[in-house]
C-alpha cells in the first residue's frame, strides 16, 4: 500500500526531477543533497527511484491484466467445452510452458521493439498460459456440479452459465493467482529492462536503474543497492498479500 | 639397489624435467570483449575477430604504431607510372601451418578468393583489382581497373591475410572451424562463447620474436568482470578496458595500462534524404543541424560519459592521422544555437534518436538529449538492439542515429562508404557533388600532398554540412599484469604478439 | 505403468510440434534481418545476398520450416548463422555448465529448503516457523540478477573471497570451477529454496496429522523417528515432485544468472543468439529445453506415482 502511495505521489515526494542531469555531479556518494547519491550522469537516485515505482506498479499491474484477459477466457473455453478445442489450447498452453518464459518475453520484446508498454505486453503473453491452466482446471472441477447442471436444466444460455455460474465460483484462486504473478511481472518487468528492452531513458525503472548501474559496481554501488532494495520490498509486499487472500479466500489452504 | 637408485634418478630426472618444461611453457590469457564470429579472413565479420586473426595470420602488409606501412608476407612493393600495377616482392622461406609453401601461387589464390567467394566481405576492399598475374614464385603484380590508393591499407588487414590454399581447398566453407593461416601461432581449438586457443608454430619465418607457446583468448562481455580476472591473475591482457575502471588499474601496482587513440570515431548520422523520416527539420536545414552541435558540449559527454578518457573531436579522421584536419572544436553557445532555430522559423524541433541499448551510447545519449533540450530539441531516444536498428538504417527508417565505426588505416576507409553519394554505409543518403569528387580524387592518387588536399576539402564541407556530426575518438585501453612485457600498443588496436613474454 | 509412460509421449509430441512452429513463427515475429545482423559493421549488400542464398534465407518460410523439421528429425539441428558451429554440437558444449549449475542450485535448494520446511513445520508458530517463512518469502522474492550483483560486489570486490565471475571447466580445475560456480548456484538456488521450504512445510504439515504419523507415535517411536521416517518421507513426495519441476524452471532461471556471472552456458548461449538473430541456434535451444522441460513433467508424474504407495496399489 505504502508502495503504491509512493508511486502515485512520486512527483511530489521527489526531490529533484528524475532526470535532470547535474554534470558536475556525476557518481556521488549518498549525502545531504542527494540522499541515495546520484548515478552515472548526474542525476537523483532517490528521484528515480520514486518514478521508477511508477513503471514497476504500472508494468506488474498492466501485464496481470493482460495475462488474466488472455488466459482465463482460454481456460473457461477449453475447461467448459471440452473437446477438440481442449485439447488444441492444451497442447498450446503446454507449449509456450515449456518454452523458458524469460526467452519467451525476450522475443515478444524484442519483436514489439523495446518499450515499457510492450515489455508489458510481452511479459502478459508470456504469463498467460498460466491462468488458462488454473482456469481449466478450476473449472473442471466445478463443471460437473448441481447447480450447473440446474442452471443448464433450466435452458440457460452456454454464455450465461459461463459468466453467472462459472466464473464467480472460480475467481478466488485467479485472483490470488493474479496478485501472486504480479509480483513475478515485477521482476520480469526489471529483468527485461535490465537487458535493455524495458523502459526507455531517460525516464528511470527499477530495472534499467540496475541495468546501468552493473557497470559501475564498483565505483557507485549505491546506484545498484536502492533499486535492488526497492523491487525485493514491492514484490515481498505482493507476496504477502497473495499468501494473505488465499488464505482468507480459502479455508481449505489456511494454515 | 644400484639399478634401482638408477631408476628412481631417471625417474627424478624425468620429473625435473616435465617440472622444467611446465615452467618454460608460456601461456598467454587474453580476455577479449566479445565473442569472435567466423575464423575466416575474407567471411570474418567483427572487429575482435581482428584481434584473434593478428595472432593467428601474416597480412603482406603490416600497419605500423604511426599508421605506416611496413612489410610483413610482401618485402617490397611498388607503382608502375600510371598507378594500375602493383608490384609486390614476397619473403621467401615462408609455409603455412600445414606446410603449404607461400608463395605468389598462394597470393593469386587468395586474393582472388577475396574477390571471388560470394559471400566475401572484403570484396568491396580490393574490387579495384582486375587481376593477378604470378610473375615468378616470389613476385606478383595486380592490375588494377583504375588508380585506388586505398588498396595498400587493405593488404594490411583481413584482405591481405594469406590463408593456405590446401586448407581452403579442403576446408571449402568449413575453414572457419579449422583455419589455417602463416602467422605465429596456429589455431588449435575453439569453444564457442568461452575460448580459442593457439598454439605456437614451430616453422614460423620470425621465430626469434616470439616467446610465448601459447595464445588462449576468452570473450568476457563485461569489462569489470574482465578487470576482475584480470586482477585475479586469470587473465594477462584485457582488451577494451572501461573508461570508469582505468583509475583502478593505475592505482593497481601489478597492472600497467597501455593506450592509443583509436581510428574510428562515434557520431550522430543524420537522415538527410533517405525516405519520408529525413522530412523533417534537422535533415532539411543545415542550420538546425548547426544549432544541434552548438548546444553540444563535446568535453563534457567526454567528461561525463567517459571520465575524460577519450578523444573529443569533430573530424572523421583519428589526430594520429596525417589527413586529421585541425580545426577548433566548437565552443558551446546555447544562445546562439537558439538564434539559429529561429532563423530557421521555429523555437522547438523535435528529434528521434536511435541508439543502441549499451550502457555507453545510451549514457552519451542521455546526455547529448539534455544538452540540447537547453536549446530546444525534443530529443526522444529509441534504444533498440543492435540488429533491429540496423535494419531500420539500412532502410532509412530513422532521424538521428548514434553510430560508431572501428575505423581503418586508410582515411578512405572512414569516409566514403559513409559520405559518397554511391556509399555502401551511407544511410542517410547525403551527397554532396563536390565531397564526392574529393573522396574519388583522393582514392586514384597516391601522392600524400595530393591526398592531403583533397582530404582537407572532404573535412572542411562535411564541417559546413554535417551530415554527421563526429563526437570523439574512443581510445583504447588495454590492462597488463606486470608480468606481462614487451606489449606495444597501435592505433589500429590489434594486439600484436612479436616480442611479449610472460615473467 | 508402461501404457501410462507411452500415453504421456504421446501427448508431448503435439507439444513439441507446436513449439516448433511458435519457434519459426517468431523467426517472421522478431524485426531485423539475420542476413544484416551477420553482415558486420561493413553490411555489404552483395554479402547479404550471398548470406541469404547460402543459409536459403530468400525460401518462403513454411519451406525453411519443412526442411528445419525434416532434418531435426534426423537430429540435425543445422548450423549456427554466426560461427558455422553445429547446433547440436554447442549444445553438447553448453549443457553440461548449464546442467552443473542447475544441480548445483538444485542441491542448494534442497538442502536449505527441506531442512528449513522441516523446522518450521515441526515447530509451527513458533518464531522459528515465522523466521523461516520470511526467509523463504525473502528468497522468492529478490530478484535474482540483483542478488548476484551484491553478492559479486561483496563477497568479490570487498572481501575478495572469490572469483567475480567467469567459467573455467572443471576438467581443467575442479577446485577453480568450484570457486567460480558457488556464488551463481547460490543465487539460482535461492528462489526454489523459498519454493521448496514452503512446500515441505505443508507437506509435513499435513503429514504430521495424518492417521499413519498417529499410529507411529502410538506404538511409542521416539518423535525423531517418527519425524524423520514416518512424516518426512511422506511428506517428501510433494516436494520432490515439486523440485523436478523446478528443474525445467532452472534451465530458464539460469538465462539471467549466466548472465551476471558471465557463465558460456545456455543461458548466454540463446540470449547472444536472439540478439545476434541466429535463428538456428534459437530453434534448437529451445527446443531441447522445451523437450527437457516436458520430459521433466513426465519424470514428475512418474515419482508422483512411485513415490505415493497408495496411488501404486
Amino acid at each position: 500500500m505504502l508502495f503504491i502511495a509512493v508511486a502515485l505521489l512520486a512527483p511530489w515526494l521527489a526531490p529533484f526531477d528524475p532526470a535532470a542531469n547535474d554534470w558536475t555531479s556525476i557518481r556521488q556518494a549518498p549525502s545531504a543533497v542527494h540522499w541515495l547519491g546520484t548515478d552515472d550522469v548526474g542525476r537523483d537516485v532517490l528521484s528515480r527511484l520514486l518514478f521508477g515505482a511508477r513503471a514497476s506498479l504500472y508494468a506488474g499491474v498492466i501485464s496481470v491484466v493482460i495475462a488474466f484477459c488472455i488466459g482465463v477466457p482460454l481456460g473457461l473455453l477449453s475447461g467448459y467445452y471440452g473437446g477438440i478445442l481442449e485439447l488444441v489450447i492444451s497442447r498450446i498452453v503446454e507449449a509456450v510452458l515449456a518454452c523458458p518464459f524469460l526467452i519467451l518475453a525476450i522475443a515478444f520484446a524484442a519483436f514489439l521493439g523495446p518499450s515499457l508498454d510492450n515489455a508489458m505486453i510481452a511479459i502478459g503473453i508470456a504469463a498467460s498460459p498460466i491462468f488458462a491452466r488454473l482456469t481449466r482446471g478450476q473449472v473442471l472441477a466445478i463443471k460437473t456440479e448441481d447447480y450447473i447442471e440446474g442452471a443448464r436444466a433450466v435452458g440457460a444460455s452456454d454464455l450465461r452459465i459461463i459468466c453467472y455460474y462459472i466464473l464467480p465460483n472460480v475467481i478466488t484462486p485467479l485472483l490470488v493467482q493474479a496478485t501472486l504473478t504480479i509480483a513475478t511481472a515485477i521482476i520480469a518487468e526489471s529483468s527485461l529492462s535490465f537487458l535493455g528492452l524495458g523502459q526507455q531513458p531517460p525516464a528511470p525503472s527499477w530495472g534499467s536503474m540496475l541495468d546501468t548501474a552493473k557497470n559501475f559496481i564498483v565505483q557507485a554501488p549505491w546506484m545498484a543497492l536502492f533499486p535492488g532494495i526497492g523491487i525485493f520490498v514491492v514484490v515481498f509486499g505482493f507476496n504477502i498479500l497473495g499468501d494473505g487472500l488465499r488464505d482468507a479466500l480459502d479455508p481449505r489452504e489456511a494454515r | 639397489m644400484s639399478l634401482s637408485f638408477k631408476r628412481c634418478g631417471l625417474i627424478l630426472a624425468g620429473t625435473a624435467a616435465l617440472f622444467t618444461k611446465v615452467a618454460i611453457a608460456q601461456t598467454l590469457t587474453i580476455g577479449l570483449a566479445e565473442d569472435p564470429d567466423m575464423l575466416d579472413p575474407d567471411r570474418g565479420r567483427s572487429y575482435v575477430g581482428r584481434v584473434v586473426f593478428t595472432g593467428m595470420c601474416d597480412k603482406l602488409i603490416d600497419v605500423g604504431a604511426k599508421l605506416d606501412l611496413v612489410p610483413q608476407l610482401a618485402t617490397q612493393w611498388s607503382w608502375n607510372d600510371d598507378q594500375t600495377v602493383l608490384t609486390m616482392n614476397l619473403r621467401q622461406g615462408v609455409q603455412f601451418q600445414d606446410g603449404t609453401p607461400f608463395d605468389a601461387d598462394a597470393v593469386k589464390y587468395n586474393l582472388e578468393r577475396s574477390l571471388n567467394l560470394p559471400d566475401s566481405n572484403r570484396k568491396n576492399e580490393i574490387s579495384a583489382i582486375d587481376h593477378i598475374e604470378v610473375v615468378d614464385a616470389h613476385t606478383v603484380k595486380l592490375y588494377l581497373k583504375s588508380p585506388f590508393a586505398p588498396l595498400l591499407a587493405a593488404l594490411s588487414d583481413r584482405a591481405g591475410m594469406m590463408i593456405s590454399p590446401t586448407a581452403a581447398e579442403k576446408e571449402g566453407a568449413d575453414f572457419s572451424r579449422h583455419p589455417v593461416c602463416s602467422g605465429p601461432f596456429e589455431f588449435d581449438q575453439r569453444v564457442a562463447q568461452d575460448k580459442i586457443v593457439l598454439k605456437q608454430f614451430p616453422e614460423y619465418w620470425n621465430k626469434d620474436a616470439i616467446h610465448l607457446d601459447e595464445v588462449v583468448y576468452r570473450p568476457i562481455p563485461d569489462a569489470t568482470v574482465r578487470l576482475a580476472n584480470l586482477q585475479a591473475g586469470q587473465l594477462d591482457i584485457i582488451d577494451r578496458a572501461a573508461t570508469a575502471d582505468l583509475e583502478r588499474i593505475r592505482g593497481d601496482s601489478d597492472l600497467k595500462l597501455e593506450s592509443a587513440v583509436s581510428l574510428g570515431y562515434s557520431g550522430i548520422t543524420i537522415n538527410i534524404d533517405h525516405g519520408p523520416q529525413a522530412d523533417n527539420l534537422l535533415g532539411q536545414d543545415p542550420r538546425v543541424r548547426e544549432a544541434f552541435e552548438l548546444a553540444i558540449d563535446r568535453s563534457i559527454i567526454n567528461q561525463v560519459a567517459f571520465d575524460g578518457e577519450f578523444t573529443p573531436d569533430n573530424q572523421p579522421l583519428s589526430p594520429d592521422s596525417p589527413y586529421h584536419l585541425d580545426r577548433p572544436l566548437p565552443a558551446r553557445d546555447v544562445e546562439h544555437a537558439k538564434a539559429l532555430l529561429k532563423e530557421a522559423g521555429v523555437d522547438h524541433v523535435d528529434v528521434e534518436l536511435m541508439v543502441t541499448n549499451n550502457p555507453d551510447s545510451m549514457r552519451v545519449a542521455q546526455i547529448i538529449q539534455s544538452m540540447v533540450g537547453e536549446a530546444g530539441f525534443n530529443v526522444k531516444i529509441t534504444a533498440s538492439e543492435f540488429a533491429s536498428m540496423l535494419d531500420r538504417y539500412s532502410s532509412g527508417d530513422f532521424q538521428a542515429g548514434l553510430l560508431s565505426w572501428s575505423g581503418r588505416a586508410d582515411p578512405d576507409g572512414n569516409l566514403y562508404a559513409f559520405l559518397a553519394c554511391d556509399g555502401t554505409l551511407n544511410d542517410g543518403k547525403y551527397c554532396n557533388s563536390d565531397l564526392d569528387s574529393q573522396l574519388k580524387v583522393a582514392r586514384r592518387s597516391n601522392d600524400m600532398a595530393e591526398r592531403q588536399k583533397a582530404y582537407t576539402a572532404v573535412g572542411d564541407i562535411l564541417l559546413e554540412d554535417r551530415p554527421i556530426l563526429y563526437l570523439y575518438h574512443p581510445n583504447w585501453f588495454w590492462g597488463l599484469s606486470s608480468r606481462v612485457h614487451g606489449f606495444k600498443p597501435y592505433p589500429d588496436g590489434m594486439i600484436r604478439l612479436e616480442d611479449v613474454s610472460l615473467d | 505403468m508402461l501404457g501410462f509412460i507411452v500415453r504421456r509421449l504421446l501427448i508431448a509430441l503435439p507439444t513439441l510440434f507446436l513449439i516448433t512452429l511458435m519457434v519459426f513463427s517468431l523467426q517472421l515475429l522478431l524485426p531485423g534481418d539475420p542476413a544484416l545482423a551477420l553482415a558486420g559493421e561493413e553490411r555489404d549488400p552483395a554479402v547479404i545476398e550471398a548470406i541469404r542464398e547460402q543459409y536459403h534465407l530468400n525460401d518462403p518460410i513454411p519451406v525453411q520450416y519443412a526442411h528445419w523439421l525434416i532434418a531435426a528429425l534426423h537430429g540435425d539441428l543445422g548450423i549456427s548463422l554466426r560461427n558455422r558451429e553445429p547446433v547440436t554440437s554447442l549444445i553438447v558444449d553448453k549443457l553440461p555448465v548449464t546442467l552443473e549449475l542447475a544441480i548445483l542450485a538444485m542441491l542448494i535448494a534442497l538442502v536449505i529448503g527441506i531442512a528449513a520446511g522441516l523446522v518450521s513445520a515441526i515447530k509451527k508458530g513458533s518464531r522459528w516457523d515465522f523466521g523461516a517463512n520470511v526467509v523463504a518469502l525473502s528468497g522468492i522474492s529478490v530478484p535474482n540478477f540483483w542478488l548476484g550483483i551484491m553478492l559479486i560486489l561483496l563477497i568479490s570486490v570487498r572481501w575478495g573471497w572469490l572469483p567475480a565471475s567467469g567459467y573455467t571447466s572443471p576438467l581443467d580445475s575442479l577446485a577453480q570451477n568450484l570457486e567460480m560456480m558457488i556464488m551463481p548456484a547460490v543465487v539460482l538456488g535461492t528462489a526454489i529454496a523459498g519454493v521448496m521450504m514452503r512446500h515441505t512445510r505443508s507437506a509435513m504439515i499435513s503429514a504430521i496429522h495424518a492417521d499413519y504419523v498417529r499410529t507411529a507415535r502410538a506404538k511409542g517411536l521416539s518423535e525423531r523417528v517418527v519425524m524423520l521416517k514416518h512424516a518426512l518421507r511422506n511428506a517428501l513426495v510433494p516436494v520432490v515432485t515439486m523440485g523436478t519441476l523446478q528443474f525445467g524452471e532452472l534451465l530458464s532461471g539460469a538465462v539471467l544468472t549466466e548472465q551476471v556471472f558471465t557463465i558460456p552456458g545456455f543461458g548466454k548461449l540463446i540470449v547472444d543468439a536472439v540478439f545476434n538473430r541466429d535463428y538456428a541456434v534459437v530453434q534448437g535451444v529451445v527446443l531441447f529445453t522445451g523437450t527437457v522441460y516436458i520430459l521433466m513433467n513426465l519424470l514428475a508424474d512418474l515419482l508422483y506415482y512411485l513415490l505415493n504407495p497408495r496411488l501404486r496399489a
